[in-house]
């Protein structure tokens, strides 16, 4: 046995090997053009949009899809959609809609008051033949439909059981976009993987964990999109996202882990930034414990450095909240509220008034879970600025099912502090089942830290029942004012959305409503 | 040899159904339910029971454990919640990518492996021993997950000489060659620590066989050196590597999760992940039983190929 001529073969494998690699060089460096590639956080459930909740899903489904109404390019207010416009009864109960005439679904069938009776029955109605291509896990965001009616062909009517303000913003959501009738009876439960609506895109094809591909919809009743196809593809772990972007493998990549920005400042690359309707706040007991005094969780806002967490936590990828509501819905929110500023002195003046310096808080951190942006860090963080004024926090962590299995029936002798985060679609959603008296875990609510005033169930009571949006804002803008100051939350971070194309793709933008919008997306 | 065989697969039955009563009552036992998993922020009590209900998740556990296991003998491992789609057809699909993944690193660390610890142990002590030893420890202690990522970097990013994830391209043939290269960076990463662990172990498997006296004997009658260490000494000594060849068929198998998950790499493992994630209960249930069918199929036959090799294992 000779070194000699073992070194020979292994020279010739290797030689083999690498002349077979580069063989191919550059082979994976170009995307083609007209064909925008990606890059997902996860494999989409289904493309039955009453079947998803993932934000992963609906950047999909919402440029295969039209709803009713729309959200306005760049805010989240509603526009006309799939129907051209609407009359609301004067109590607020009842909506006609007139729909556009002339628009096909994908698969070549009409789109009409049939179709979408048929959408909203099938999600509501447990006796309609096709609710078994469910579960329709968000369907209670119709639950206030009494009834769909057809008028006539292109007329159709809601019948609401109470005034239900947020119902416009609701239609305009994924769970309101239009399905194929006639596609959900020619596959049933497949119709998850065998989608078709109005969309400026059509399905093309679904390769499982790999990727979903869409084609353009040269009919689109609001003009043909500039891309042929669509590629969404499932790359799960940020690092090897970031990678693909790198290697130029993809041309579009969404959630950009902070650490990950700097790598794209520069060209060629532009990072996109949009503030969602998302908060992150911590939810305080305020039942029980020290927290049952309202100058203690004033405390708890004021000891807190907000800032410190959005910029060096966070890298600037969120902002510091002032209240209980988003600024992106801009309408509601009321911008004369300033965030509770970074005052430890007077942290600890509250804490010594309340005469609990030294008390001992059980905190509960998840691990990461839907919008918790990056909490095992901001909850170390606002451990040690909590201790920094006198208390003693002591955190438990949990995976986020375990975690939401916890915190949300309640933090009564479990814990002080819990954090969470919500992204909503209307500024009702999160104060109406978080912040009201009627919203306790044992109601049905995710009050979790038993917040209760009158003044503010009576405002949001109101706010629901209003259909003038200007009213509306009147009583939201209220509410905050009040919330803010009770203080049942610590109100953290906004966070911004961001995304990062390639200097190959023009004309893209984020919207507020954390949807992927693409029909006016250039790729060269 | 064939009543052998039966035996061993017979003794199989047990285990399996052990297996399943096991990742059944892990499932149920684990907080979080699917219900929860789906609705997110939006789970009320009262929709995570309406949803419980429409996924047939509200009756008794003896219940469904039965239930489950009577369909799954009749070949239907039921629908996966979280994708929608049946379990049977998710689970063969990643395994086979699991399997073109696990396979290619195996061959390659059982080729390296065991050459790399036949030449140590020829060498003993020389410059090639050494290097060789020096080498193998720092593949063991790299952690794979790390290596592949160091390795995307340097190969896919800045080289651009591979793809950075996935098992196909996305535009293009999906012929071999196609293959070939996204295989090779996850293929290798999941190789290094089992080649390392193989060279060490083939090496003193042959050091022992190398002190034998019909060594000594064949090397008398003149038997030229190379035939002395790769005909003789290693058909002694692989009786000794065969095992260990089956143990690290099991640590790839295992270690393939990591590399799935750096790569992308659509597997069984990174599926598996994904779905305790997400408490889909029936896919973790049927991929897991899947698995381990799989490799307790595979001891057995590596069991079955020790006693072919030697004969005084009684079979």
């Amino acid at each position: 046995m000779t070194i000699s001529s073992l070194t020979r073969r292994t020279l010739l494998a290797f030689g083999t090997a690498a002349a077979l690699v580069l063989s191919a060089p550059g082979a994976f460096a170009q995307t083609p053009p007209g064909v925008l590639i990606v890059g997902q956080i996860a494999e989409p459930k289904s493309l039955d949009p009453a079947a998803v909740t993932a934000v992963n899903d609906f950047r999909i489904l919402m440029n295969v899809y039209d709803g009713l109404v729309r959200y306005k390019d760049g805010t989240l207010e509603t526009e006309p959609a799939l129907a051209t416009d609407w009359t609301i009864s004067d109590d607020g109960t009842v909506y006609t809609f007139n729909l556009r005439e002339g628009v096909k679904f994908h698969d070549g069938s009409a789109f009409d008051a049939e179709a979408v009776k048929f959408n909203f029955d099938r999600m509501l109605d447990e006796s309609h033949p096709y609710y078994d291509t469910g579960p329709f896990p968000l369907s209670f965001f119709f639950s206030a439909v009494e009834g769909v009616e057809v008028v006539d062909p292109l007329t159709v009517r809601f019948t609401l059981n109470a005034p239900y303000a947020p119902f416009l913003s609701n239609l305009a959501y994924p769970t309101g976009l239009i399905v194929s009738p006639a596609a959900v009876m020619q596959y049933g439960s497949d119709f998850g993987r065998n989608p078709s609506g109005t969309g400026a895109f059509k399905f093309a094809e679904w390769r499982s964990n790999e990727a979903v591909v869409v084609e353009a919809n040269p009919e689109y009743w609001d003009g043909a999109p500039e891309l042929q196809a669509v590629v969404f593809r499932p790359i799960t772990d940020a690092n090897t996202r970031t990678a693909e972007m790198l290697a130029g493998g993809i041309d579009l990549m969404v959630e950009v882990p902070p650490v990950a920005l700097s790598e794209f400042q520069a060209d060629p690359y532009t990072v996109h930034e949009q503030a969602g309707p998302h908060v992150w706040f911590l939810i305080l007991n305020a039942k029980e414990g020290p927290f049952a005094d309202v100058r203690v969780r004033q405390a708890a806002n004021y000891a807190i450095n907000k800032e410190a967490i959005v910029n060096d936590v966070l890298e600037g990828t969120a902002e510091v909240a002032a209240g209980p509501t988003p600024p992106a819905f801009a309408w509601a929110y009321n911008p004369e509220l300033e965030p509770y500023p970074y005052d430890p002195d007077r942290a600890r003046e509250l804490i010594a008034e309340a005469g609990v310096e030294g008390a001992e808080l059980t905190f509960y951190v998840t691990e990461g879970g839907s919008g918790m942006l990056d909490p095992v860090a901001m909850g170390t963080a606002i451990q040690a600025d909590l201790e920094a004024v006198g208390f003693d926090v002591k955190i438990e962590t949990y995976e986020w099912n375990t975690f939401l299995g916890n915190v949300n029936p309640g933090l009564e002798g479990k814990a002080d502090m819990a954090e969470m985060a919500w992204m909503t679609n209307d500024p009702d959603t999160l104060p109406f089942l978080a912040l009201r008296t009627a919203a306790f875990p044992d109601q049905g609510g995710f009050n979790s830290g038993y917040y209760s005033n009158p003044q503010v169930d009576e405002l949001l009571e109101a706010a629901r029942a209003a259909t003038d949006q200007a009213e509306r804002a009147r009583l939201y803008k209220e509410m905050q004012v009040i919330v803010q100051e009770d203080a049942p939350w610590v109100f953290v971070a906004n966070w911004k959305q961001n995304a990062v194309t390639s200097d190959r793709v023009e004309n893209f933008a984020l919207q507020p409503s954390f949807f992927l919008l693409l029909d006016d997306v250039v790729k060269n | 040899m064939t009543g052998y065989i039966l035996k061993r697969l017979l003794s199989a039955v047990p285990v399996l159904l052990g297996i399943t009563v096991i990742v059944f009552l892990i499932m149920a036992m684990i907080p979080g339910d699917p219900a929860t998993a789906i609705l997110g922020s939006y789970a009320t009590p009262e929709n995570v029971e309406k949803l419980n209900r429409d996924l047939g998740l509200d009756k008794p556990l003896v219940q469904q454990y039965f239930i489950w296991l009577g369909n799954m003998l009749q070949g239907d491992f039921g629908t996966s919640f979280a994708l929608n789609r049946p379990v049977i057809d998710e689970v063969l699909e990643r395994f086979n990518a699991t399997l073109v993944l696990a396979g290619t690193a195996f061959v390659l660390c059982s080729l390296f492996g065991v050459a790399a610890g036949v030449i140590s142990a020829a060498n003993q002590y020389g410059w090639a021993d050494k290097a060789i030893t020096f080498v193998v420890l720092l593949g063991i202690s790299i952690p794979s997950f790390f290596l592949g990522m160091m390795m995307i970097l340097f190969f896919a990013v800045n080289l651009r000489l591979f793809p950075v994830s996935g098992m196909w391209p996305i535009y293009g043939a999906r012929d071999l060659s196609a293959l070939a290269s996204h295989l090779a960076l996850p293929a290798i990463a999941l190789a290094v620590v089992a080649t390392g662990v193989i060279a060490r172990l083939a090496r003193s498997a042959m050091l022992e066989v190398l002190r034998q006296d019909f060594i000594r004997t064949a090397r008398a009658k003149g038997v030229p050196e190379r035939g002395v260490i790769w005909r003789h000494a290693l058909k002694a000594a692989m009786v000794s590597i065969i095992p260990i060849l089956g143990i690290q068929a099991g640590f790839v198998l295992s270690g393939a999760v990591y590399i799935e998950i750096v790569f992308q790499w659509p597997g069984v493992g990174r599926m598996l992940v994904d779905a305790i994630l997400k408490r889909d209960i029936l896919l973790v249930q049927g991929g897991v039983v899947f698995v381990a069918a799989c490799y307790v199929l595979f001891n057995i036959a590596v069991d079955v190929a020790q006693s072919l090799l030697d004969p005084r294992i009684k079979t």
